[in-house]
């Protein structure tokens, strides 16, 4: 097993923020089961400001660990703001994960921006 | 919280007696087997004292027993060494799809300089076929190597049959990786039919860096070390004495309790594989459900990962691995798992569980206390449940 920050293993053992949004104004999911990672979020928007996020991951402790960063740094941001976020925020603010999980298990960041896109276009639409 | 040891597989502790035996020639009798002076007596002596018990486990003369530093470089000295030496024959190798990376690379090696490698499929429950082994050999095939059992799934293969077949229809020499069955099961280089066969002192409880290669009188192999007079020639390099006279001492204990040790884990192995199979939804055994190693219980859980599991059954005080992608440092699938037909999204909830010596009831009843709870945790969280 990978040796991982103490701020890895707190996010992995006590992930902030995991679960589903019924009602989600927008979702994303990101990876697949195949490689081992695939995280889906869910976010609620009001007035241009993410009001909650929320995911589910099935994946190793740093995929788990990074959506649950990833749900903390995005909730009460505006979308520019969390459209902002990269993987590599997401890994520093880990303090860091070990380099051959840079790739496949960070993808909390993206899987965001796809559940902001999804909210825009259905913004559009609507 | 209990303290739990499920990954025997590993590798196993060492016997008190194992370390004992050790010493001596780590402190004062640290000589040179080859020195004709005094100190290298003891150190000469113990080597071949190591060599006697070690051919007793498995039922060979002592000079066919060639020490080496693992079960890998043992595997390694088979492959190349026998399809080395006998190219003007043949440049053919069979070997299965599921064998030890340290076969299935050094074979790939082979290719590399010009060999061909056929690669023999597994049932489902990872065994071959010997029907499979008869089809792939040819008259340029000069080596099969089948394992004897596969650490992954547990699987025990049908390799006295294999061997029959490949000596009544070839010429090829036959090799088995013994790793995870010597010392833990009756095995017998006769009784088998083989030519070459590979062991490791640490997966019977014996110290790591010691391994052998048992070669049977008359087989051509070119040494993958070359150099000193060092065992028969043929593996070149000052013996490193503590380990093999501790390989020894292990080989020694095994033959003395092998019905007791397998009579000791098959209850206990099968009542994890009751427990965790019928009181958690959707987990399956992987690997042959009775042809298998005595502690071996191998699982892949669906919906969820193998490594998430190992974090948290860490936290719960149990050590057990895993074949999932990202457990591997080369976030490889497993080759095992594939060659299942395993689907790889389920393949990536692999979980495996070895038990040993010191394993016992209480520590199955405690894993399948801490498991279930885990298990529904990670589900919880899992996108991909939500959809079952």
């Amino acid at each position: 097993m990978p040796t991982y920050s103490e701020k890895v293993m707190d996010h992995f053992a006590n992930p902030r923020n995991v679960g589903e949004i019924e009602d989600a104004d927008g979702v994303g999911s990101e990876g697949n089961p195949v490689c081992g990672d695939m995280m889906e979020f869910y976010i609620k928007v009001d007035d241009g400001l993410l009001t909650d996020v929320k995911y589910k991951t099935f994946g190793c402790g740093a995929a788990i660990a990074c959506s649950s960063m990833v749900s903390e740094m995005a909730k009460g941001k505006t979308l520019e703001e969390a459209k902002g976020i990269t993987n590599r925020d997401v890994a520093a603010e880990l303090e860091g994960l070990p380099k051959n999980k840079l790739h496949c298990s960070n993808l909390g960041a993206d899987a965001l921006h796809k559940a902001i896109e999804d909210y825009e276009s259905k913004a559009r639409e609507g | 919280m209990r303290d739990v040891y499920f990954d025997y597989g590993a590798t196993t502790p060492p016997r008190p007696e194992v370390v004992e035996a050790m010493l001596p020639y780590l402190k004062e009798q640290f000589g040179n087997p080859l020195s004709l002076h005094r100190y290298g007596e003891a150190p000469r002596e113990a080597v071949e004292e190591a060599r006697e018990k070690v051919a007793q486990l498995i039922g060979a003369r002592s000079n066919e027993i060639y020490f080496t530093a693992s079960g890998s470089e043992a595997n390694n000295m088979a492959v190349k060494g026998i399809g080395l030496m006998n190219q003007k024959r043949g440049k053919h190798l069979v070997v299965s799809a599921v064998e030890h990376l340290s076969v299935i690379n050094a074979a790939q090696t082979m290719e590399k300089l010009g060999f061909e490698v056929t690669k023999v499929p597994v049932d489902k429950h990872g065994v071959v076929d010997p029907a499979d082994v008869e089809k792939a050999l040819r008259d340029d095939t000069t080596l099969v190597s089948i394992m004897h059992a596969n650490s992954e799934i547990g699987s025990i293969q049908p390799v006295g049959e294999i061997a029959q077949v490949v000596k009544e229809r070839s010429k090829a020499y036959f090799h088995t990786d013994a790793v995870a069955t010597a010392g833990n099961l009756p095995v017998d280089v006769k009784e088998l039919g083989v030519n070459l066969l590979s062991l490791a002192g640490n997966q019977f409880y014996g110290p790591k860096g010691a391994g052998a290669l048992y070669i049977k009188r008359g087989t051509r192999i070119m040494p993958l070390i070359d150099g000193g007079v060092q065992e028969a020639g043929r593996r070149a390099g000052t013996e490193n004495v503590p380990a093999i006279a501790g390989l020894g001492v292990a080989a020694e204990l095994a033959t003395a309790d092998m019905e007791e040790r397998r009579a000791q884990l098959v209850p206990l192995r099968d009542r994890l594989i009751g427990r965790i199979t019928s009181e958690i939804d959707r987990i399956y055994l992987t690997g042959h459900p009775t042809q298998r190693l005595p502690g071996h219980v191998s699982v892949v859980v669906e919906y969820i990962e193998g490594e998430a599991m190992l974090l948290l059954l860490s936290m719960q005080g149990v050590a057990a691995s895993s074949g999932s992608t990202c457990t591997s440092r080369a976030l490889k699938a497993s080759h095992v798992l594939t060659a299942l037909d395993i689907e790889p999204g389920l393949a990536n909830g692999s979980l495996l569980l070895t038990l040993g010596r010191d394993s016992s009831v209480e520590d199955v009843d405690y894993f399948m206390e801490v498991f279930p709870p885990i298990v529904d945790r990670l589900r919880q969280m899992s996108p991909l449940y939500k959809e079952a």
